[in-house]
């Protein structure tokens, strides 16, 4: 039991997928602008990452390892996850229309998240038995979900600063909503948008880099 | 197209250049590029891939229906990332281990799978290769630029690319910047960069 409590703590946390083991930085930057998408996408990835996790290992086990067949390991887990996202789609939009509104959009995208990927080729990498494969692939997904929600409350913010700076140069820029949130500051040109958002996830990165003393 | 085939193959060393121009296809932009020679050993396989794949997507480009495109394109790109693999193992196993995982994950590098659905399916096969060439010389000279800047900041070195020499730059008393070869550094690297091209941009 400790050990995968010990193993959740270090996939959620310590080996945090997008912040220390850089994976799925796409979608991190993509979707963290509002607080909606970002959740919306955290619970896509937890969702398919689960499912695919099972599926890849299962697949490795009974045919790849096997037969030898360990070389087209890559063309068999990026069909299968992409197959699997399209059934995903298809099964939600047919029988649970609500949850369909909220992850629909996202579930293309996640195709291409080397995050998924990156997950499934880590579960058979370091030889996982099923229960460990399923705590690191929620694990996984936890922290990518962790990390996406608080980055994206930390670029809200920084996007209301851009706002206001507009405002004070003249050009009227502002909702309702945003204005009674705190301003952080204006962002130079250059490094607005993309830029600033990259310096912002080096910082969060080296917060979650003090967490590498808890095991 | 108006342009020539020389002007597909520089607009990927300037305008277009990934991850910079293009901010597609950063994970391994972030993560291989602790040193130069990982860098650039990335952006050659990554070069390879996109050059295959763009060139036979461009090819097949009147059989494939455009229904079901994406599926091929991405057939089309893992088995060449097989192709790289394989051949990794065996001419260059001690960088095969460096990049590790991120050498299969060529496979959903946005950048590939964005040339071939942006260019290589709408234009003829000498284009689509001039741009894969281009695109991908210009992914290799990032990589190998913020590897290099992580990597003299972050260890005092230089690495050579495809051999195991290592070139010293500040000498041995030099106390390294260890933040800029850990994850933060990759990001604030990476960002300071894409600021630093975009004002560079802009009066050019």
């Amino acid at each position: 039991m400790g050990d995968y409590i010990l193993l959740a703590i270090s996939a959620i946390l310590v080996n945090n997928i997008l912040l220390i083991q850089y994976l799925g930085n796409c979608p991190f930057l993509g979707t963290s602008k509002k607080m909606e998408t970002a959740t919306g996408m955290a619970m896509a990835v937890v969702f398919v990452l689960a499912m695919a996790g099972i599926v890849t290992w299962i697949l490795e086990m009974v045919f790849l390892k096997p037969l030898g067949l360990e070389y087209i390991r890559t063309i068999v887990f990026i069909l299968v996850i992409a197959s699997l996202v399209q059934f995903v789609e298809l099964f939600l939009k047919k029988s649970i229309p609500a949850l369909y509104a909220g992850l629909g959009i996202f579930l293309p995208l996640i195709t291409t998240n080397c995050a998924v990927m990156g997950v499934c080729l880590i579960n058979v990498k370091e030889e996982y038995n099923f229960l460990e494969m399923l705590v690191s692939s929620l694990a996984y997904s936890a922290g990518f979900g962790l990390a996406l929600i608080l980055f994206a409350g930390l670029r809200e913010r920084i996007n209301v600063g851009r706002v206001t700076a507009r405002k004070r140069t003249g050009v009227a820029l502002i909702d309702r909503r945003m204005r009674d949130r705190v301003t952080i500051g204006r962002v130079p040109g250059p490094l607005q948008d993309v830029a600033i958002a990259l310096v912002t996830a080096g910082f969060m990165s080296l917060a979650f880099l003090g967490f590498k003393g808890m095991i | 197209m108006a342009k020539t085939l020389v002007q597909e193959f520089t607009k990927g060393l300037w305008e277009e250049i990934p991850p910079f121009r293009l901010v597609l296809g950063l994970c391994p932009v972030l993560a291989v590029t602790k040193s130069v020679a990982n860098g650039i050993g990335m952006g050659v396989a990554a070069t390879f891939v996109l050059l295959c794949s763009n060139v036979l997507v461009s090819a097949l480009r009147s059989i494939i229906p455009v229904k079901v495109r994406v599926p091929c394109f991405i057939i089309i790109i893992a088995t060449f990332v097989v192709v790289v693999e394989l051949v990794m193992q065996a001419v260059a196993y001690p960088l095969f281990l460096q990049l590790g995982i991120f050498i299969p994950l060529i496979v959903v590098n946005c950048v590939i799978l964005g040339r071939a659905e942006a260019f290589a399916f709408k234009n003829r096969l000498t284009y689509a290769a001039a741009d894969g060439l281009g695109i991908g010389l210009g992914f290799t000279l990032s990589l190998g630029a913020v590897g290099a800047i992580r990597e003299i900041l972050g260890n005092g070195t230089v690495s050579i690319p495809f051999s195991d020499q290592v070139i010293s730059v500040f000498g041995p008393s030099f106390q390294p910047f260890t933040f800029m070869v850990e994850a933060p550094g990759a990001f604030v690297c990476l960002g300071l960069m894409l600021g630093l091209m975009d004002l560079v941009g802009k009066k050019g």
